[in-house]
């Protein structure tokens, strides 16, 4: 219920200017999210498995649920030329030093864009059941294709 | 500024990633190959704002975010003014001494949908060009307002089918014409201002570190192929970009200082508009007997588009 002209009891309570003012560079709005614990340093110079995630960080959480299909890698035949790695939308391709090392299955949504980019002949990736073993599914890789003409 | 090599693919994969997964964008998006490509072309620190729309709602679920870096999140207008702001303030409080390490290399950069660069937040970038700020507008053109199912905005092209401007018995889709940004960028005098495409990753690195090294405000429309509402099948996002910048619907080139213009990728066969209307479901109705006419207009758009390019290009003016 409105009070009326009374106003509220914190109405007019304080003095403009009285409190300690927080200077406009002092301010911080909205909620904060800390991605690393501690002091922050420029991740561009550590490598995923040097950097102390917070709770925060979506590293720390999980999508594999998503998925209905999964890539599959194949070591044998990749030239590690970095295309899936350049085009996986869900930072999912595992690349150190040049070379690929495999799929984060964690955060991969199985979405395919990875094995339609990779140049090889056959693909060193293809998508399989989420359910295949890896073992089955690298027996059953196929033959290399004839070029069409 | 510290540039990452983009040599080739392999030197730039040992960059470090600092968009990490579990984000909530839909399998296949093209948003975060943009956004990842952006954040590996540079070592410095960034600072980057998002406005409102799929690429927020989706890196900051809370408890989580998916930014390694600086990262406000905005009202649905205001990437630009955050973004150019944190510029100001930082420059000020570099002058009076109380930044905690003064001599740290830092980019500003802010991403925006189409709804909010061509449409609702069109005045705040505007002022921002206008107003000199270093740093870098990235556009994440999807060509409608996903985030909210899929309507159409000023960068939607004509004659595709959107929530609101539906294709039926009486309709054909969206009758107006794509706002052309880039000439409006270009035409504030920015220093640097550019169409690129994630396909082309390497013109596009390019392009992200020349805006970045670029000092003053800088404009950058990316073409962001949207599995969810163009429809297609998300494994298709490059695929699908590949005819979007070889039928020439989604030129790539530049403007330096609002007036030369170069032209950054040329298809050795160019395709026609067909074969990239076919690949979505959005421009399915296009092809009914009664709809062939559009089709037809929308080559001659392009055709004419690529006409002028070329021209601009030329002249060196
Ligand atoms: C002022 C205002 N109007 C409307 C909305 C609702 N809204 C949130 S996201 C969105 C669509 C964003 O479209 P776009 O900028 O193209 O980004 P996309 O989601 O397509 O990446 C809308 C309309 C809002 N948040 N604020
Ligand atoms: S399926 Fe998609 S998300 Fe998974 S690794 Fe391949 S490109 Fe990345
Ligand atoms: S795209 Fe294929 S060949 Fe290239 S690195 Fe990835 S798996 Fe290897
Ligand atoms: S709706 Fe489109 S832009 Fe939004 S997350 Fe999905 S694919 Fe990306
Ligand atoms: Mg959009």
């Amino acid at each position: 219920m409105s009070k009326g002209l009374e106003g509220n009891d914190n109405r007019g309570a304080r003095e403009l200017g009285a409190e300690e003012k927080v200077g406009w560079d002092q301010v911080t709005q909205g909620v904060v999210l800390h991605s690393f614990v501690g002091e922050s340093e420029n991740s561009a110079f550590l490598k995923p498995e040097e950097r102390e995630y917070n709770d925060f960080n979506s590293y720390t959480a999980t999508v594999a649920s998503w998925r209905i299909v999964k890539p599959v890698y194949n070591r044998d035949i990749c030239i590690d030329c970095q295309n899936c790695w350049v085009w996986c939308p869900d930072t999912s391709i595992i690349s150190r030093d040049k070379q690929m090392l495999g799929i984060d299955y964690d955060h991969c949504k199985g979405c395919g864009v990875c094995v339609e980019v990779c140049p090889t002949n056959p693909k060193s990736l293809l998508m399989f059941g989420e359910a295949e073993e890896t073992e089955t599914a690298l027996a059953n890789w196929p033959e290399k294709k004839k070029k069409e003409k | 500024m510290a540039i990452t090599s983009i040599k080739n693919l392999k030197e730039f994969s040992t960059n470090n990633d600092r968009f990490e997964g579990a984000h909530l964008l839909c399998p296949g998006c093209a948003h975060s190959m943009i956004v990842r490509e952006l954040m590996n072309c540079t070592d410095d620190n960034l600072v980057i704002a998002s406005n409102t729309g799929c690429l927020e709602v989706s890196t900051a679920v809370y408890p989580y975010t998916s930014w390694d870096t600086s990262w406000i999140h905005i009202g649905f207008e205001n990437a630009a003014t955050a973004a150019s702001c944190a510029e100001s303030m930082y420059k000020a409080r570099k002058k009076k001494g109380t930044l905690p390490d003064a001599d740290a290399p830092v980019k500003f950069v802010a991403f925006g949908g189409d709804g909010s660069t061509y449409d609702i937040g069109f005045q705040w970038l505007s002022g921002a060009m206008e107003r000199g700020h270093d740093f870098t507008y990235i556009c994440l053109d999807n060509e409608n307002y996903a985030n909210t199912g899929g309507q159409r905005s000023s960068a939607t092209p004509v004659g595709a089918h959107t929530s609101t401007a539906q294709a039926g018995s009486t309709s054909y889709g969206k009758k107006q014409k794509k706002k052309d940004m880039v000439a409006i960028m270009a035409a504030h005098g920015a220093p640097y201002v550019a169409q690129l495409a994630p396909n082309k990753w390497k013109s596009m690195a390019k392009g992200f570190q020349k805006a970045l090294e670029t000092e003053g405000p800088c404009f950058i429309n990316t073409v962001s192929a949207c599995t969810t509402e163009w429809k297609f099948d998300p494994k298709d996002t490059i695929n699908v970009t590949d005819l979007a910048t070889d039928t020439l619907m989604f030129p790539i080139y530049e403007i330096i200082d609002g007036h030369e213009l170069n032209i950054l990728y040329r298809p050795k066969n160019i395709l026609k508009v067909e074969d990239y209307l076919g690949a979505q479901g959005r421009y399915r109705h296009l092809f009914k007997s009664e709809n062939k006419h559009i089709i037809e207009r929308i080559q001659k758009d392009i055709d004419e588009k690529w006409e002028f390019l070329q021209r601009r290009e030329e002249a060196r003016i």
